[in-house]
């Protein structure tokens, strides 16, 4: 090489510099903007539609769409073919399973064979019984048709669950328009109920008034400070507050107060002897709140 | 001439088609698998391409769908992992890209848009790089890890056609007439060829894989270029059949899908299946190192 080369052939170089970072500006671009469009797709697609419902033991959406690769394995299992996959058209993340619990509820197979046929995991092979599935929860959405709620005895999609009288249990009330009968109201319990399906299936009103919801859109939640007195008094086998006194009653001399029976004559119940009761905590003992 | 036709005239039909016979009932055999189960009864095979559970021992997973799964941080069962395992042997062995041509089920309706293409003399269309795949095969990992979900999934045109076959097609026909026409009028083996992640994934074991179709009598080429023009990845062919640098036989090229079209075009009988060792320059090479002084003189 002579030294008048040399130049050129570093000026080649660049130039083959140039045409590489200008072709992979052009792929990363032109390929990234297809990324971009099928993320923004995929999250779109994280929105499981409220009446699809995922097989027992799937993971909350968001991680099922990592974990299940759409073979379909599941649906295969399935003794009552109640699963299908979703086809590109359909609202569900393409080649994901699922069912549509008012065409065909799951019938919650012992064996769970879905989920022992599931090669991945997307379904939890940790699922072992089936009244411990979570597929949804049912809620009675419709309050003003529900035939109980207007008085009469329907009473379906108490009698069809199949966890009667703990996922689904008939509370008792008067009747305020009649005044003198009783309504029935379907309650649902969200610790019992598996999402199965079958009381939305079962109800008898061309549309349900009672339908299965995916758990996340069922449910609402308490703040998580939130306590529930009477629930940490039990836990603790006492009041955590104040001590448990007896009430006493500011009442005319000569009257006093009996649970059951009102004012009573005769002296009020003996005052408490100070140290025989615990003490109240120092907040409640004039300090201030 | 039409390609082939000297093969057809040294060779009789059969022998000039053998391989693409063999393909063909490979394709259809694996597909009439899958479907015996849905249509007949008969359950030999469960799943689709994504995950498969053979007479209810042998498990087959896609290596790709595991990975970009992987990347999504779920940790699936072992019977995946397995399943995954054995499928990489099995291509670390027959070639990379043997999935391709051999399993895939896009392949047929890509080498139809291939042949018509042919047929009625289309020429030209889009240029794009072959190495696309690679960015595209990137952006499936990275859009795994960013969004947790299989996104790739929710358009891959190669486990929707699979999967519609099997479990109902839905609107999947209308990404496969897609890709049909995207090969015909817009590139030649546009999808296949230039785009496709799963191919650029496969043939990443292809760059080590054991089988491989080798140029052994290339010295006997008399340069028909038919081998080029069945090819649906030509420039594989040219650095093992010229000899390119010194370059052996055997196409060690990543991208060689192993069809066998080469073999069944070639009237002269060049091309063969081998493995990728022994693939020691002779011949050509030879000639060419001959040649090389009287260039210079």
């Amino acid at each position: 090489m002579t030294e008048a080369d040399k130049p050129k052939k570093a000026s080649a170089v660049a130039q083959a510099r140039r045409q590489f970072l200008l072709d992979s500006a052009r792929m990363a671009c032109g390929v990234g903007l297809l990324g971009i469009g099928i993320g923004l797709y995929a999250k779109q697609a994280k929105a499981l539609p409220p009446l699809a419902l995922r097989p027992p033991g799937a993971s909350a959406e968001k991680d099922f769409l990592g974990a299940c690769v759409r073979c379909g394995l599941c649906v295969r299992d399935c003794p009552y073919d109640i699963l299908s996959l979703a086809k590109p058209e359909e609202p569900v993340a393409t080649g994901t399973p699922y069912f549509v619990a008012r065409q065909l509820p799951c019938e919650m197979c012992d064996d769970i064979p879905c989920v022992k046929a599931c090669p991945t995991g997307a379904l939890d092979h940790k699922l072992t019984d089936i009244n411990k599935a979570k597929m949804g929860l049912a809620v009675l959405v419709d309050h003003e048709n529900c035939l109980n709620y207007l008085g009469l005895r329907c009473d379906i999609c108490h009698r069809v669950c199949p966890v009667i009288d703990k996922a689904i249990t008939l509370e008792q009330q008067l009747n305020p328009r009649t005044g003198k009968h009783a309504l029935f109201i379907p309650v649902v319990h969200a610790d019992a109920c598996t999402g199965c399906g079958k009381c939305e299936k079962a109800c008898p009103l061309p549309v349900a008034a009672i339908k299965v919801y995916p758990t996340e859109l069922a449910r609402g939640e308490p703040g998580k400070h939130y306590r529930l007195g009477w629930v940490e008094k039990e836990k603790a086998g006492g009041s955590l507050v104040a001590p448990d006194l007896e009430h006493r009653y500011n009442l005319p001399e000569g009257l006093r107060y009996e649970s059951g029976r009102g004012f009573v004559p005769g002296s009020d119940a003996a005052p408490a002897v100070p140290g025989t009761q615990p003490a109240a905590p120092t907040a409640l003992q004039g300090g201030k709140l | 001439m039409s390609i082939g036709a000297e093969a057809v005239a040294a060779k009789g039909w059969l022998g000039a088609h053998k391989w693409l016979l063999a393909r063909r009932v490979s394709q259809f055999g694996i597909l009439t698998l899958f479907l015996l189960g849905p249509l007949a009864g008969i359950w030999i095979v469960k799943g689709n391409l994504t995950f498969s559970y053979t007479l209810d021992v042998l498990p087959l997973t896609d290596p790709y769908i595991l990975l970009q799964s992987l990347l999504t941080r779920h940790l699936p069962e072992m019977k995946a992992f397995v399943g995954a395992a054995i499928v990489l042997a099995f291509y670390l062995l027959v070639g990379g890209r043997v999935f391709c041509s051999w399993v895939c089920p896009v392949n047929l309706v890509t080498d139809a848009a291939s042949w018509l293409r042919e047929r009625i003399g289309i020429k030209g269309g889009a240029h794009v790089s072959r190495a696309t795949r690679y960015w595209i095969l990137a952006m499936t990992l990275v859009l795994a890890l960013a969004t947790g979900t299989l996104a790739w999934e929710l358009v891959n045109p190669v486990s929707m056609f699979h999967r519609g076959v099997i479990f109902g097609i839905g609107a999947a026909w209308a990404v496969i007439l897609a890709v049909f026409l995207f090969d015909l009028f817009v590139m030649k083996d546009g999808w296949c060829g230039h785009l496709c992640p799963a191919g650029a994934f496969y043939s990443l074991l292809g760059k080590v894989s054991l089988v491989r179709t080798a140029a052994v009598k290339r010295a006997a080429c008399n340069d028909c270029m038919d081998c080029f023009a069945v090819c649906p990845e030509p420039q594989v062919i040219r650095p093992a059949l010229k000899g390119i640098d010194g370059a052996g036989p055997v196409i060690l090229a990543a991208n060689c899908t192993n069809c066998g079209r080469c073999i069944d075009v070639c009237s002269k009988d060049v091309f063969a299946f081998g493995t990728r060792f022994g693939n020691k320059a002779e011949n050509i090479s030879s000639q060419a190192q001959n040649m090389a002084p009287a260039t210079c003189k």
